[in-house]
């Protein structure tokens, strides 16, 4: 089954105001940058968006975040983006945080047909006010629901014309399981083959999870924050 | 004298077991990497998908597909993993981390920790936070006794929206080892030249003071 679309701006089409994305990364790493691109040039507006991170200021998220695209964020560190606090602490922003392992496994969730689960993250906190308390094995869990999306956009190294996808290194991060949970997945990748040149050995997210798969014009790549050691 | 957050983790290093998986947060916990004991082999393991984390990069061979949950670029040890966000928070909830290090803002007596949010002042989230002091069976604090307008954030009770309940065990300060029962601190180590009046001042919390309390092997 081919899912090669011609470019970013086809691999889109369908994606209107008021509906929730998921968006693949973790920080800056693995993020879907011309997806983004193209959201910011097609002015979608109200939207949900569920990811992890929200950017910096003027990269990734960042860049719907400035135009007030967004009207609710779904994430779970929010700390580098300076914009988006102010949006937050304004009002004009939604925001749901949620524990990143609890996020990860609402997205897993929502892609594999579970509607909710138990975990003991967020046991007396604010992140457990309204959600229902059981005890298993002598320790508090809460109820933690599935989340899915119209569209989840995700980045990876190579996919192939069938919509098979390897990530690299910790570019993987939250890229997989959106795929699995969104309606419609639009995967950019860095590499394009054809199918039967990658190994099905080494294949991280099977073509089923993935309706549109292009090859990205450009990958900036940025580096957060660029940490290394004196050469001896 | 208090030590700086290079001997805060020199300290916590030495908690370090042969053979521990472990998660070690942002800031002062980041410099535990750097003071493993000699003889002990450990895997830090990020939340963001990497078991086997190495130093940083040399200059100009970094990789901005490799990094560690607090976005800085890494390098990787041979015999490291790459996974997805929900299998590394399965090694995390499921227990198979053995040892959480991590910052706080405030923790209390019964073993509260708050570290993600100052209402109405600073939201940062909690990022993986949560999900680690909740299942961790060890969790060491890295944090300093008291706060930039001096009071103390070893407390009675936690102010701040909390991010685990009941869940610290052992606290390290620029001041002092503390370890956390029966709703006490327990006073057991001082930084080398502190004093224990100095500790007990700056210490909010029911704090439980032995006859003799050792300085810090550094």
């Amino acid at each position: 089954m081919n899912k090669v679309v011609k470019n970013v701006e086809e691999a889109l089409v369908g994606i209107e105001d008021g509906m929730t994305l998921m968006l693949g990364g973790f920080g800056l790493c693995g993020i879907p940058e011309n997806s983004i691109a193209q959201l910011v040039k097609m002015g979608v507006k109200d939207l949900t968006c569920i990811s992890n991170n929200a950017g910096v200021d003027d990269f990734g998220l960042g860049l719907l975040l400035h135009g007030r695209q967004i009207k609710k964020m779904i994430s779970s560190y929010v700390g580098e983006n300076a914009e988006f606090e102010r949006q937050m602490l304004s009002g004009e922003l939604i925001v749901d945080l949620i524990p990143q392992g609890s996020l990860a496994e609402r997205c897993r969730a929502g892609g594999a047909g579970i509607p909710a689960f138990f975990t003991p993250a967020g046991y007396g906190t604010e992140v457990a006010e309204g959600k229902e308390v059981r005890e298993f094995n002598g320790k508090p869990h809460i109820l933690e629901m599935a989340l899915t999306a119209d569209y989840a956009i995700v980045k990876a190294w190579k996919g192939d014309t069938e919509g098979n996808l390897i990530f690299k290194a910790t570019a993987r991060n939250f890229n997989p399981m959106m795929a699995m949970a969104g309606k419609i997945t639009i995967a950019e990748v860095e590499e394009l083959v054809p199918a039967g040149e990658l190994d099905p050995n080494d294949i991280h997210t099977p073509g089923i999870f993935v309706q549109r798969i292009f090859k990205g014009e450009k990958f900036e790549k940025r580096i957060e924050q660029r940490t290394v050691r004196v050469r001896n | 004298m208090a030590l700086d957050k290079n001997g805060i983790a020199k300290r916590i290093a030495q908690e370090l077991k042969d053979g521990w998986y472990v998660n070690l947060g942002i800031g002062i916990p980041t410099l535990v990497a750097n003071y493993i004991p000699e003889g002990v082999e450990v895997e830090f393991q990020s939340e963001n998908g990497v078991l086997g984390m190495g130093p940083f990069p040399f200059e100009g061979e970094e990789d901005a597909d490799l990094i560690n949950a607090g976005k800085q670029t890494i390098t990787v040890r041979k015999g490291a993993a790459f996974f997805d966000s929900a299998m590394s928070f399965s090694m995390i909830r499921g227990q198979h981390v053995q040892l959480t290090v991590l910052g706080a803002m405030e923790v209390s007596q019964n073993g509260d920790i708050a570290n993600w949010k100052i209402p109405g002042k600073m939201v940062k989230g909690m990022g993986g936070a949560m999900d680690l002091v909740a299942s961790a069976e060890n969790i060491i604090v890295a944090m300093m006794h008291s706060n930039r307008e001096g009071e103390s954030k070893i407390l009675k009770k936690c102010t701040l929206p909390l991010t685990g309940v009941g869940c610290v065990k052992k606290v390290v300060t620029e001041l002092a080892v503390l370890e956390i029962r029966d709703n006490k601190f327990y006073l057991i180590e001082r930084a080398p030249g502190v004093s224990v009046e100095e500790i007990i001042a700056k210490t909010e919390g029911d704090l439980v003071v032995p006859e003799f309390v050792p300085e810090m092997a550094l």
